[in-house]
């Protein structure tokens, strides 16, 4: 793996459009290639040597290219977007967007992501040390194909609208998530191990969500069926096992209809 | 004005029975003229070794209303990294299956189409249909109002009250500056007001009490009554449903006995469209088959109808229509968001998004049943090509259409990167059909035939001197026509020049001027007629939920206009 | 003698009633009197008499006083700021015509501008919702026509749509709903009682916040599932009989407002509501209608949409392309992250309608204001123009809540001198088209 490190020069006035931060983009590119391509904010045309130092070069493809960012990136939008392969490392804060649409390759923040994070997510690895914001692993706007593959660990705390309309993949929570978990899954699974607010698996089709804290409000459409064991992320426990959202929609197979699940740790 | 000479091209125009010679074609003024009127001023084209036909016309497309739109911003993922700004004259365009105003404009001229109708106009709301058509750049466009749920109509056809009927249809197209008679899924749309839907032409509308079939012929009567130039355009019952091609039948058949009464040329007393969803074998989704056939012998010996396609072109698509219970059906089919809007007194409107996938048994068979209509008609000048944009596919697809159409080999490769392609070949014809639409063929289907259809042969559709200037010349070379089908979709898909009202829209596929589009609608002249001017008062005043006086479209809403008058006072 | 114009919009609120009567002077510059308008609508035509109006535009002073600058000058500063800034938010539009918001967008996507409408702070949410499970609606006459089941969800409209429930909704007399409001059940579901809860048969309350866990409750009866004992405070008994009740109708209609788009939730409440409407047409026929709230919101949406592709916060800030994220291109998210370099404020009051932190953020950039009034917004403004009242002063297209548009009339003249929408708009355009050409 070859590496190219950013090192932030300047701090955007607004916030910086960085959609060619990837190791796609990266890919059969010298340093002063990389400085040349374009960054946006608003109608001002700029390029990425403008904000960063650059300094390395790229592998030939995506998956032999390390891209490493230093300096504050908190107002650094779109970093990662759509990779296939590679590694990025942000070592501070990021903005929107950051890995949405990844496909594969390996995203690692040092800080907090902000919302829209890791939408659409097909492929790969996130890991996000510190809080995500709202929309984590979510879909596009009115798009009912959501997060499909890949996994995203968070260390900290997510906000809202947690992976909505996921069909596929994982997401594993350290910390507490707020309202909105799983709205309209069907599919993949989600794991939280502190607490949630309220609202899990809201007319979710199919999915699995297990709770190690406290869930706020069990959903009305919800219904306890039983105790189980399971292992899960490494852990061993008994959880009460929640069968629904029965007000919603859901497939058959074999005759039988097939429901998501909530697992809430006893 | 500008004078062109369009020298040494292949002309294709079934107006004059130019089957691919070489003439020039000359442009004054905005019209085609003799070369010796031109003066020696006169800008030379060369069109050597490229196709020149008149403008295409788009006799049915959902491009500009009420559901369009709705489809717009109810699909913000239709515009997800399809949102750009191309080179030439352009504002920015977008979407895929429901492109923006701007982008439907430009795409159609690029492809080298000049006129499009908008193919169901809700009178109520017709005011936004003619906001977006003024929006729209470059093409003429003209709209229908649905007619075929409406209860004024329901009520005076009851009593077969042709001519107070006619009053009534000459009032609206005044009041909406429409075209002309559009009917959709004949009154299951009113019976979807309860939920319910009219799936034969003998089921009776609840409360109303009227047959799709009186409702069909009472349209035809006050069609040709009034002598519009378009005929009834009908959207006929039970749409999409496996062994609906028997409704189909009894649909055409009611044409029987009917003569065509108008001073435009048209000869059809009725304009079945998109004809692919409505020819359907099978009892279900399992042994669901084609019947194209069994549709074009009728179509092909009753020569008072034109049809049109509606191809599927295997693609991610939005499909929208006035017939509302098909939509809350297919909604509950494939699960996706489905919208509806039911409109007081006059129709619906429901929308559904819808994946054509090669994958998928049946989406293949649609795909050939929407060929092998074109394959079997033995006419060109009465079997248009559509896809009932965005329904079957998006319009921009329409090269690859025509790519399907003229190349075997292309309908073969397609077949066998079907997932299921031997069921697909066991349901349908298509794989044994060897015809390829020529090049004067297609100039019937897109052009001269959709012009006459709506009663435009005068002066569209074709290329003889006095007919608008309206020419789109394409790189494709009669004499030496590509081994490799892929060259003609890449072809149809980025005109040479486009002529616009003998202005030069577009060049190598780049907007280079916007042009003089136009609005096209029919004002039609009756008789005074009180009792209907009675029931409108009367409806206004108790049932609709607006004023009368806030009613008719205003003429600043069709600020070019293009009005072809009627006179039925007799 | 003054003259009476009938069929005149009014060009307040969603209801858009196209039934006013307004009387005015013989020389056309006074509104005698209105006829047929709530009291709202009428207070809104007697606005072209207020006493202090702003005729001309006012620029603001280092020592905080306005002072008055020709048309000229302030079409100069403001195609300036909007040349100058890389990312400008365009905000309003919902109190002005159609056709003014076409020339608008034209300025936004040559000047990299973000157009955001009121949508954004009221039914943004539904539209989301919308985006996601789609909306089986109707007109608001098919309403009053065969309506036997009516429900407002979260929503007022004896105080925000007053004449809707006459109109629409409760009272009318439709062509298969002869017996008017006798022959209705009505519903209202709010977590206090209102007064439109006085003219319902059933008050249902729920507990601020649960709505989303009681349209589940709904749902989840409505398929014959077994419920916990209360949900939101309502007790289950309640939820299954009002379930059979609304299976039994003929056609049932919610109406919803910001006790949905604005509690917990926001978006999902709607969705939920709407995905409850798609249910219970397996069993009968329901519709589902937002009660939008100024009279053009949804035209901007419209033309919005067909031009651009999406129905409010519509970034065109890149000049090629227009993207769309509530969260991100919308005004508060822009103003609150300061996202934008400067402000357009136009047909709406951003100072009255924001949360503080996204006013005060507005304040510190350069702000321009169009609006007929002095409001909360033109204070915190380096400049205000005003222009003539939509619908009063000058007509143009606008769309009611169920997306019907209707024409509003002119029916007075605007003061001397003074620009409409249209006419400013299109100067600034001019100027914008100097200004870059030179560059």
């Amino acid at each position: 793996m070859k590496t190219v490190t950013l090192t932030v020069k300047q701090v955007p006035e607004l916030y910086l459009e960085c959609e060619n931060i990837t190791p796609d983009t990266f890919a059969g590119k010298k340093a002063d290639e990389i400085a040349q391509l374009p960054a946006y904010q608003g109608k001002e045309d700029t390029t990425l040597g403008e904000y960063f130092t650059i300094a390395g070069e790229a592998g030939a493809t995506a998956a032999e290219t390390q891209i490493i960012l230093k300096g504050d990136c908190s107002k650094m939008k779109y970093i990662g977007i759509k990779m296939t392969g590679g590694e990025v490392i942000v070592n501070s804060s990021t903005d929107m967007y950051t890995g949405g649409w990844m496909k594969g390759g390996k995203l690692v923040v040092k800080g907090d992501v902000h919302s829209f994070c890791g939408l659409g997510m097909e492929g790969g690895e996130f890991l996000i040390e510190g809080n995500a914001g709202n929309y984590l692993g979510a879909s596009y706007r009115g798009d009912w194909r959501g997060m499909q593959g890949g996994i995203i660990r968070v260390k900290g705390n997510v906000g809202s609208d947690v992976c909505t309309f996921m069909n596929g993949g994982e997401l594993i929570v350290e910390g507490n998530a707020d309202v909105h978990i799983a709205t309209h899954a069907e599919g993949g699974r989600i794991v939280i191990k502190g607490d949630v607010n309220r609202r899990v698996g809201g007319q979710m089709v199919k999915g699995e969500v297990i709770v190690f804290g406290k869930i706020g409000l069990m959903m009305p459409g919800f219904k306890y069926t039983k105790d189980v064991d399971l292992e899960v992320d490494g852990t061993k426990a008994k959880f009460a096992e929640y069968t629904g959202d029965l007000g919603e929609r859901h497939p058959k197979r074999k005759g039988e209809p097939v429901y998501g699940k909530i697992f809430l740790k006893k | 004005m500008s004078e062109y000479l369009i020298k040494n091209g292949h002309i294709f125009d079934p107006v004059q029975g130019i089957k691919g010679d070489k003439k020039d074609i000359a442009v004054k003024d905005g019209k085609i003229v003799e070369t010796s009127v031109l003066s020696s001023s006169a800008k030379q084209i060369d069109a050597k070794g490229k196709s020149v036909m008149a403008g295409a016309l788009e006799i049915h497309a959902h491009v500009a209303g009420p559901k369009v739109n709705l489809g717009r911003w109810y699909r913000p993922e239709d515009k997800l990294f399809d949102s750009h700004k191309k080179p030439g004259m352009t504002r920015i365009e977008g979407g895929k299956s429901i492109p923006t105003v701007f982008k439907t404009g430009y795409e159609y001229a690029r492809m080298g189409y000049t006129f499009a109708m908008e193919a169901a106009m809700p009178p109520l709301y017709a005011r936004h249909v003619h906001e977006e058509i003024h929006d729209t750049p470059i093409i003429d466009e003209a709209a229908l109002p649905v007619f075929g749920n409406n209860w004024f109509m329901l009520e005076y056809l009851k009593n077969h009250e042709i001519e107070n009927n006619a009053a009534y249809v000459a009032w609206t197209l005044n009041q909406t500056k429409g075209y002309g008679i559009k009917i959709v899924n004949p009154g299951g749309t009113e019976a979807w007001a309860w939920g319910l839907n009219c799936l034969t032409v003998n089921d009776p509308v609840p409360y109303f009490d009227i047959t799709p079939a009186e409702i069909i012929t009472g349209l035809i009567e006050t069609n040709e009554y009034l002598g519009l130039p378009h005929s009834i355009h009908i959207h006929g019952n039970d749409l999409g449903n496996p062994g609906n091609y028997n409704v189909t039948l009894d649909t055409l058949k009611l044409v029987e006995g009917y003569k065509a009464k108008n001073n435009f040329g048209r000869k059809q007393v009725m304009h079945a469209t998109h004809v692919q969803f409505h020819a359907y074998g099978g009892d279900n989704w399992g042994n669901f088959e084609s019947k194209a056939k069994e549709i074009m012998d009728y179509v092909n010996q009753e020569k008072s109808i034109t049809i049109d396609t509606g191809n599927v072109t295997l693609d991610e698509t939005t499909t929208m229509t006035a017939d509302g219970p098909f939509e809350h059906h297919l909604g509950g089919l494939n699960h996706l968001k489905w919208a509806n809007v039911d409109v007081e007194l006059e129709t619906a409107a429901g929308v559904v998004p819808y994946i054509y996938s090669p994958n998928i048994t049946v989406c293949g068979i649609q795909w050939a049943i929407g060929l092998e209509l074109a394959l079997y008609a033995k006419d060109p000048m009465r079997c248009f090509i559509t896809t009932d944009h965005p329904n079957a596919g998006p319009f921009t697809r329409y090269p690859r259409v025509i790519k399907w159409l003229m190349s075997k080999k292309a309908r073969d490769a397609q077949i066998k990167a079907f997932k299921y392609s031997d069921k697909v070949v066991a349901a349908t014809n298509i794989a044994s059909m060897d015809r390829e639409i020529t090049l004067y063929e297609l100039a019937a289907m897109t052009r001269a035939g959709p012009a006459a259809s709506l009663g435009l042969g005068k002066d569209y559709g074709g290329l003889k001197p006095g007919m608008n200037a309206d020419i789109a010349i394409y790189n494709i070379n009669p004499d030496k026509m590509p081994s490799d089908p892929e060259e003609i979709e890449k072809a149809f898909s980025g005109v040479a020049y486009l002529f616009k009202d003998g202005k030069i829209c577009v060049k190598d596929g780049t907007v280079i001027d916007n042009g003089n589009k136009r609005t096209f609608w029919v004002d039609v002249k009756v008789k005074p007629n009180k009792q209907v001017a009675h029931d409108v008062k009367e409806k206004f005043l108790k049932y609709y939920s607006l004023n009368e006086a806030n009613y008719p479209v205003p003429d600043d809403y069709a600020p070019h206009p293009y009005v072809i008058a009627v006179d039925a006072s007799q | 003698m003054p003259k009476v114009v009938t069929d005149v919009t009014c060009p307040f609120c969603g209801t858009l009633c196209d039934d006013l009567e307004v009387t005015v002077s013989d020389d056309n510059k006074k509104v005698l009197s209105v006829r047929n308008a709530c009291a709202i609508g009428a207070e809104k035509f007697n606005h072209t008499s207020l006493p202090g109006r702003v005729t001309r535009p006012r620029m603001r002073q280092p020592d905080g006083t306005f002072k008055e600058i020709s048309y000229d000058e302030a079409i100069d500063w403001t195609a300036n700021m909007l040349v100058k800034s890389k990312k400008t938010l365009m905000y309003g539009w919902a109190s002005t015509s159609c056709q003014a918001m076409s020339v608008g967008h034209e300025i936004a996507e040559k000047v990299g501008g973000v157009v955001d409408n009121c949508a954004t702070v009221c039914h943004g949410s539904s539209l989301i919702a919308i985006q996601d499970v789609g909306i089986p609606s109707c007109t608001l006459g098919e309403v009053k026509n065969r309506a036997d089941r009516v429900i407002f969800w979260g929503c007022n409209p004896a105080h925000a749509h007053p004449r809707h429930m006459s109109r629409y909704s409760i009272f009318p007399r439709g062509f298969f709903t002869v017996k008017g409001h006798k022959g209705r059940k009505i519903y209202c579901i709010d977590c206090r009682y209102t007064d439109t809860a006085r003219c319902a048969d059933e008050f249902i309350q729920v507990q601020q916040g649960y709505d989303y866990e009681l349209l589940n409750a709904f749902r989840t009866a409505a398929r014959g599932e077994a419920l916990p004992d209360t949900i939101g405070g309502v007790p289950k008994e309640k939820i299954y009989k009002i379930v059979a009740e609304l299976k039994e109708g003929r056609f049932g209609v919610i109406f919803f407002g910001m006790g949905l788009t604005h509690t917990l939730g926001r978006n999902h409440n709607i969705d939920i509501a709407i995905s409850l409407t798609r249910d219970m047409n397996d069993f009968t026929k329901f519709s589902i209608i937002a009660m939008r709230g100024h009279w053009n919101v949804t035209g901007s949406g419209q033309v919005l949409s067909w031009q651009y592709g999406f129905p409010y916060a519509v970034d065109l800030s890149r000049r090629t392309k227009a993207r769309y994220q509530t969260g991100e291109t919308t005004s508060v998210d822009l103003l609150v992250r300061n996202e934008v370099e400067a402000c357009f404020n136009i047909a709406t009051d951003p100072g009255a309608h924001f949360p503080i932190d996204s006013v005060i953020s507005m304040s510190k950039k350069p702000t321009v204001t169009v609006d007929p009034h002095i409001n909360m917004s033109t204070e915190i403004s380096d400049i205000h123009i005003p222009v003539a009242m939509v619908g009063v002063e000058t007509g143009g297209c606008a769309y009611r809540m169920d997306n019907v548009p209707i024409e509003t009339r002119k029916v007075v003249d605007a003061p001397d001198g003074m620009l409409t929408d249209v006419e400013l708009l299109t100067r600034i355009n001019a100027r914008v088209d100097q200004l870059m050409g030179a560059q």
